[in-house]
């Protein structure tokens, strides 16, 4: 019974809320909305990943702290940073009233009906952060371009793009993770940034990384960013540095935010003597260059051209899981390759560099995650709406990202899911896109245009030819290769496109003053 | 049309949350002997591929008839053995005679869904679609949010992919919409026949019938009895024989045949009632136990009676008069008449009065809104059964929040809008004082609204008292 009071009552504060959009609020409609499409989405497939949030709640609200890094019980052990943890305790004393029986740390793979209820209800319900770090990011986006027409403003076009990103919605509310509240911490930092509260974006940022580390592959671009705009206060009239305008007092302030925030997270582990372990568990480096589905990124093309020349008999042996071991180093030093002082110039270039060492850490980084790519496409949303050029390479990028995404559904009943909601977001964000910038040169030539078609018959082959074919016995990991190649192309393309686009745009408001 | 892309966002979003819906239970699942609805369905492709057309209505050591037997027109069963011929490739299991009585697997299940869905693409959905684009006198903006609202209505995804309704809801009432699409744009002998076609799926459809036959009447007397009227009578004439011979065909054969099949149709010997129902028999039986009181025959004519009586004026008017505006009020009103008055009706066919209500949405925006809302409301303890109360309450929210963003419902409860104003202002040269008519019927809705919020909470939560089992089922029905 207690479970439909809760049901009851989360409806209730929803239909509330919608009562209230009868007055119109068009932004408050698009997020009930895509809350309303999520509760649909709860009896849908989840991975492994439901029990290793499970397992985490469990450690957390069983064992002391002194255990946390150190329970092995399960093999999901816990390889967040501790504000993940303390998360998950907090979610651990509501879960207890749905099902006391999934807090226990050896009822492994336990999903009763009430504990899928409850995870797939915190996660809707985090969400919320995500859904106000999107309302703030409307408000720093160019209203210049004067349309009456709703459905034609920059600031629709991108709440509907951010709130019912695909990518999102598949590996958050289907695959299950908790992507999206962090997704709204990094935006609402990125959206204080643009509000010149910079303050207020670096403590955010800080919180974020000690939620989920993976956060660190764009931490330079805030570094130099905030060094260059925060603690240099002026500029000189051409727009380069004024070297004589270092603000000792900012970059301490900044230092000791970031500082406190590490000791609050990290504190209590180095107090136990944990740290190493900690580490270990937050970066296991033994874990091999590509993941077991290959992220579409430089490695996978390097990869599948080993196993094809291996498979021809080109090569002795593959050297696909010996790589050598200097990789990490490579993974990062390309991956950071934006030094270049003029391309921070103003709030939109720091995004552009964001942008830029979240791909490029996923094109060379180590271990990557498929799911890595919504990193780039989140921020890159924010600078679609603003002009043809960045919109052209948004649409690349977040339609090969998301199509990349779809081996991580492959159960039969999510499949008309995941094609229909692919559509409905591709469709709807190159058409709104096009019509946004109908007056300027047209988004795609013929190439792009063309490869960007070639999605559709890849994934007929892939799901509905192949498996019927002889190929499916000898050969099973074609369509994951296809697909993570082809992708790989896209991306890649989308990647070289935006570092150009960082070198060749010319600088933003030489004149301004910062 | 410009903005076509939000169109096509529009009806993805309708289908994304069809499949949804269809992800939970059906009715019946795991409960033999009977199973539910779903093995009906199953049941019938079994019949139909594996026996020839002379057995299909009968009841032989084949074909038992109390096992699910067939009752609906020969269209519904034609439309089985299409599907039935596909299983086969699949998977002969499925529609193996006899041994796949209760036949449940997962890959079966996707199976009955897909057949719902894609005779809801090609049948329903265009229909929708086109329905909103020929709307006149209305910005594309809405348009678009029309089709939304009308592919977000609940009742209708609920009963046929949640549900899982025996025989595909949308294929029928997609087919009368075709048919006044037809009819509204000068295509009669189309529209005739489309709607022929919804009759010989589903006589249900012949709540719809009576509307369509005025309105037509209605435009031959317009042309002219001598002349271009009667030879459009007769086409239309010659239409509807020739698409209910088409369909009757193998029945004709023998005059047993033919009966058999209407007795199945129009089974008179069960009463006047079953289970609860929204309509005026059930509610009125709370007090007064009409069922034991007339006798079986009488019960027929006076519902007969009345039926008609409520009906008379639309259609009278609708002869008189006929126009595109007047013929959806019509169907309405007459379908609103049969649901109340008529014999043996189910709460499912309350989806026939939906769709008219649904064509008038854009004409007036706020009754249709919270009739659709009770609407579904009404079916509430039959989705309970089949434990939808999640996608029940999220697709009524997800509706009232589309209808209430495209046409600020609130703000257009003038007068003038609800279309009240004659009788407002005949009610004023009594009552003078009656101008606050806005302000009653937006706190009536209120009140309504929150009653089936609170109903819908009491029904999950609290056990009914002893006294009293039927109460949270017959509650909703008034």
């Amino acid at each position: 019974m207690r479970i439909k009071w809760v049901e009851c009552a989360a409806l209730s504060v929803m239909a509330a809320l919608s009562v209230m959009t009868g007055g119109g609020s068009w932004f408050l409609a698009l997020a009930l909305g895509v809350t309303l499409l999520k509760c649909l989405l709860i009896p849908t497939y989840h991975s492994t990943d439901f029990e290793v949030h499970r397992n985490w709640l469990a450690i957390t609200h069983s064992l002391p702290i002194s255990q946390w890094y150190y329970e092995a019980t399960s093999e999901w052990t816990l390889d967040y940073p501790p504000f993940f943890a303390w998360f998950e305790y907090a979610l651990s004393h509501v879960a207890k009233y749905f099902d006391q029986e999934m807090l226990n740390v050896h009822n492994l793979n336990y999903s009763s009906s009430r504990t899928l209820l409850f995870q797939r209800f915190s996660v809707i319900f985090t969400d919320a952060l995500f859904v106000y770090a999107v309302h703030e990011c409307c408000k720093c986006v160019d209203g210049k371009k004067a349309c009456k027409e709703l459905t034609e403003k920059p600031k629709f076009i991108l709440s509907v793009l951010l709130l019912w990103n695909f990518g999102l919605l598949i590996v958050d509310h289907i695959h299950f993770q908790y992507n999206g509240f962090l997704f709204g911490l990094m935006l609402l930092s990125i959206a204080r940034l643009f509000q010149k509260r910079h303050m207020e974006g670096a403590f955010l940022f800080a919180v974020l990384l000690h939620f989920k580390h993976i956060y660190l592959y764009v931490a330079p671009a805030y570094g130099i960013y905030l060094l260059r705009s925060y603690c240099f206060t002026a500029n000189k009239p051409d727009g380069s540095i004024r070297w004589n305008s270092f603000s000792f007092v900012r970059l301490i302030s900044l230092g000791l935010t970031v500082f406190l925030v590490s000791a609050l997270s990290l504190g209590p582990f180095l107090a136990l003597n944990q740290l190493p372990q900690v580490f270990s568990r937050l970066f296991p480096f033994k874990r091999g260059l590509c993941h077991a589905y290959w992220a579409p990124n430089f490695w996978a093309v390097y990869n599948a051209l080993d196993k094809v020349l291996s498979v021809i008999g080109l090569n002795d042996k593959w050297f696909g899981s010996a790589v050598p071991t200097h990789s990490p180093s490579l993974g990062d030093s390309l991956g950071h390759p934006h030094l270049h002082p003029d391309c921070h110039i103003g709030p939109r270039g720091f995004l552009r560099c964001l942008i830029l060492c979240a791909l490029s850490s996923f094109m060379f980084g180590w271990h990557v995650h498929e799911k890595a790519i919504l990193l780039a496409i989140l921020p890159m949303s924010l600078l679609s709406v603003g002009k043809a050029g960045d919109a052209s390479i948004f649409l690349i990028l977040s339609t090969t990202g998301h199509y990349s995404l779809f081996p991580l559904l492959f159960t039969a009943p999510e499949l008309p899911i995941k094609i229909l909601l692919m559509l409905l977001f591709t469709i709807y964000s190159i058409s709104s896109l096009k019509t946004l910038f109908r007056k300027e040169k047209p988004l795609f030539n013929w190439m792009e245009t063309f490869y960007l078609l070639g999605l559709g018959p890849l994934e007929v082959f892939c799901e509905f030819v192949f498996p019927f074919t002889s190929w499916k016995l000898k050969y099973p990991f074609i369509p994951l290769l296809l697909t993570s190649v082809y992708c790989a192309v896209g991306i890649t393309y989308a990647w070289f496109k935006l570092y150009v686009s960082v070198f060749t745009d010319p600088p933003v408001g030489k004149t301004k003053k910062q | 049309m410009e903005k076509w892309y939000l169109m096509t966002a529009v009806v993805l979003l309708g289908l994304t949350v069809r499949w949804t819906v269809s992800l939970n239970s059906y009715s019946g699942a795991g409960k033999p002997p009977m199973f539910g609805d779903y093995e009906a369905q199953r049941h019938w492709q079994e019949i139909t591929f594996n026996l020839p057309i002379k057995q299909w209505y009968f009841n032989s050591s084949d074909n038992n008839l109390q096992y699910w037997g067939l009752d609906y027109p020969p269209l519904t069963a034609y439309h089985s053995l299409l599907c039935a011929y596909v299983a086969q490739f699949i998977n002969p299991d499925w529609i193996a005679l006899h041994s796949s009585r209760g036949y449940e697997s997962q890959a079966h299940k996707l199976f009955m869904r897909a057949t719902v869905l894609i005779a809801d693409l090609l049948i329903y959905i265009p229909a929708v679609v086109l329905h909103c684009c020929c709307l006149k006198e209305i910005s594309t903006k809405k348009k678009i949010a029309n089709a939304l609202c009308i592919l977000l209505y609940p009742g209708l995804i609920l009963i046929d992919y949640g549900h899982f309704q025996i025989m595909y809801n949308s294929v029928s009432l997609g087919l009368a919409l075709w048919g006044v699409l037809g009819v509204s744009c000068d295509w009669d002998l189309l529209g005739s026949l489309a709607f022929c076609l919804a009759v010989n799926y589903k006589q249900m459809e012949l709540y719809h019938s009576l509307p369509f036959f005025c309105f037509l009447l209605g435009k031959c007397f317009k042309k002219g009895l001598k002349g271009k009227g009667f030879v459009l009578f007769v086409k239309l004439a010659g239409t509807v024989v020739a698409s209910f011979t088409l369909c009757w065909l193998p029945f004709f054969t023998e005059r047993a045949q033919a009966l058999q099949v209407l007795r199945r149709l129009f089974p008179v010997d069960r009463g006047l009632f079953e289970d609860k129902v929204a309509n005026i028999w059930c509610s009125v039986s709370v007090f007064l136990k009409i069922k034991d009181i007339l006798p079986h025959h009488v019960q027929i004519i006076v519902s007969f009676c009345l039926t008609l009586l409520s009906l008379l004026p639309a259609c009278v008017k609708l002869t008189l008069q006929p126009s595109p505006k007047g013929f959806r009020f019509t169907l309405v009103s007459c379908a609103l008449s049969f649901f109340l008055f008529s014999f043996q009706v189910h709460e499912k066919s309350i989806l026939l009065v939906s769709l008219p209500v649904c064509l008038v949405l854009s004409e007036i925006p706020f009754m249709s809104t919270w009739f659709l809302l009770v609407s579904t409301f009404s079916m509430l303890p039959l989705l309970l059964k089949d434990d939808l109360l999640m996608p029940s309450v999220v697709t009524t929210m997800a509706f009232f929040i589309a209808c209430a963003t495209s046409f600020s419902i609130f703000e257009k409860t003038s007068e003038e809008e609800l279309r009240l104003k004659s009788f407002s202002v005949s009610v004023r040269k009594h009552l003078p004082r009656f101008t606050f008519l806005p302000r009653i019927i937006q706190h009536l809705f209120i009140i309504s609204v929150i009653t089936m919020v609170l109903l819908t909470l009491m029904t999950v939560t609290l056990d009914p008292p002893q006294k009293l089992p039927d109460l949270f089922s017959v509650l909703p029905s008034p």
